[in-house]
């Protein structure tokens, strides 16, 4: 059993129209390689379930995003994402605006194959009022009324590790895995990008508790090392403020098209080249908030 | 104001939204809601939880800024999944920076404008203030008091609880909803009104009542006989601030210029 595939190759499998899950938070993280991938296809009208960053404003300046389930988007570095804004203001994509925790609770739900997951989170909000396909439930046990979190099953979820064997043990080194778990239980495919692949033997039990999901939910691999950038992989590298401040101001069709031709639409080496070579990204210091 | 700053003031205000609260979790969302909760750990409540802003829990608040030789006192664990589940326990008081409050106490940091299919402008989204709300304390901090922070009529998009009747639905829990405070550029407000009505509870030296309400977009309770100017900062809630806290002074960035 090996499971490694190219970029290439792996998001060959994502058809138009899929709900797509992005593993990290905000510009942390994120597997911007494989989203740079998907990009580069024809495929597109994609539903994202992400704690957004530049995942999710990359995506929507590609015009790929027909929804968006989000609590958020931002770029850390700045609080707004200016490319996710563009394609608010402008009217262009549907959205599901949720709580943090609710999506958190509707991934674990899809994840344990159930219909929804209760919560308070949202009672008396806008939450309920902008998204009616959102239902509220009586406890049977108190009557009181809650929120009936439905269950954010996804096509595909896309996670970016620090390392991983051909099988899909995989290891996020990071001090937070934030809730790449969820994402990975809840979805029908898993696709990891990882900074290296290990062989099996190199893994010990110290190693293990950095082992977030089982290999079972892993269904391809990709070899992407800085496969994060512009954002962080801590203990690895930073996020690189100053490429997030290009993305942020390729804003306008032309400045796009100039960012699109120059880092996305080229191979993953010389996309490392592009944005100023290995020994730059590994120098990248991890952020301090 | 000769011998400190308003952001100073403000901080030494805000500070006071976690006296009491016993061993919870302080978040502060930016600068100065950050450095309040942070002086209130190291004053008045030291048995306060935060965070390192990123994944631990640490015995002494960091300081903001480049951390030079700091090395953050950790203590215990408290990643992004711990914080759903503290706050969903009622374990926290946070401080957050909504762009939009109403008379009811609801936030908004979502999107201005009143078509959620194309808004005037987007903002960050609710993030976890539906859920925050409905769970635990919280207070507010607004850097530049007007009409556009202090709305009239609700805010534009409900993302964060306040204590409306008629958002109220049969058979929701309410006895989790806890608003404390809310510190301006021009005063210190509370929910001690009638049926949680925002009050004046301290004006800011040199602040008027008038200039208050002139700048708030609703009606405020006005008692007048409770109302006192804002504690001053005592030296050594400064010489925390200044000398451990806050060195390069990011907190006299996160203020308006003058009034």
């Amino acid at each position: 059993m090996d499971k490694v595939l190219s970029a290439f190759e792996a998001i060959s499998t994502i058809e138009s129209g899929m709900t797509i899950g992005i593993g990290g938070w905000g510009s942390r993280r994120k597997p911007m390689s494989l989203i740079r991938e998907l990009i580069k296809t024809d495929k597109t009208d994609f539903t994202l379930v992400s704690y957004g960053g530049p995942d999710v404003g990359m995506l929507c300046a590609a015009e790929k995003v027909k929804k968006l389930i989000f609590g958020f988007v931002t770029l850390e570095t700045s609080p707004l994402e200016p490319h996710f804004r563009k394609a608010r203001q402008e009217g262009k994509i549907d959205i599901m605006e949720i709580d943090e925790g609710m999506m958190n609770l509707g991934l674990t739900a899809a994840g344990m194959r159930l219909p929804f997951n209760v919560t308070r989170a949202g009672l008396g909000t806008d939450v309920l009022k902008l998204n009616p396909d959102i239902k509220t439930i009586r406890s049977p046990y108190s009557d009181e009324t809650l929120v009936a979190m439905p269950a954010i099953p996804l096509d595909i979820a896309l996670l970016h590790v620090h390392e991983t064997d051909s099988l899909g043990n995989s290891f996020i080194f990071g001090p937070d895995s934030f809730f790449d778990e969820q994402f990975a239980r809840a979805a029908s495919r898993v696709i990891i990008s990882s900074e290296r692949i290990i062989q099996t033997e190199e893994i010990n039990t110290e190693k293990t508790i950095w082992n977030r999901f089982e290999r079972s939910l892993v269904s391809t691999i990709v070899e992407a090392k800085f496969g994060a950038h512009p954002t962080s992989a801590a203990p690895n590298y930073g996020f690189d403020k100053a490429h997030l401040e290009e993305y942020s101001n390729s804003i306008e069709p032309d400045s796009w098209k100039k960012y699109f031709d120059t880092f996305i639409n080229i191979e993953n080496t010389e996309y490392i080249h592009a944005v100023g070579g290995e020994e730059f990204i590994s120098s990248l210091e991890v952020p301090v908030f | 104001m000769e011998n400190f700053t308003l952001s100073e003031l403000c901080i030494c205000a805000a500070s006071e939204a976690w006296r009491d609260d016993g061993e919870v979790l302080a978040t502060g969302i930016g600068i100065i809601p950050r450095l309040a909760a942070s002086l209130a750990k190291l004053t008045h409540s030291p048995e306060l939880m935060m965070t390192d802003g990123e994944a631990y829990l640490v015995s002494e608040p960091v300081p903001v800024g480049r951390r030079g030789d700091y090395i953050p006192k950790i203590e215990g664990y408290m990643n992004y999944s711990r914080v759903f589940l503290n706050l969903w326990k009622g374990h926290r008081h946070a401080m957050t920076g909504p762009v939009q409050i109403d008379k009811y106490g609801q936030t908004n940091i979502s999107f201005i404008g009143h078509n959620n299919n194309k808004p005037k402008a987007q903002l960050l989204g609710a993030r976890g203030f539906p859920g925050n709300t409905i769970n635990h304390s919280n207070s507010m901090f607004v850097p530049r008091h007007d009409r556009r922070s202090f709305v009239e009529g609700e805010v534009d998009m409900v993302s964060g609880l306040g204590y409306n009747p008629s958002r109220r639905m049969k058979g929701m829990r309410e006895d989790f909803i806890n608003l404390k405070i809310i510190v301006s550029n021009l005063a210190v407000l509370d929910f001690k009104g009638p049926d949680h009505q925002i009050r004046i509870k301290s004006l800011h030296p040199n602040v008027t009542l008038k200039e208050v309400q002139d700048n708030t977009g609703f009606e405020l309770v006005i008692d007048s006989a409770n109302i006192t100017e804002t504690p001053l900062p005592s030296d050594k809630q400064l010489s925390i601030i200044r000398e451990f806290l806050d060195p390069e002074n990011l907190r006299e960035k996160a203020l308006p210029d003058g009034r």
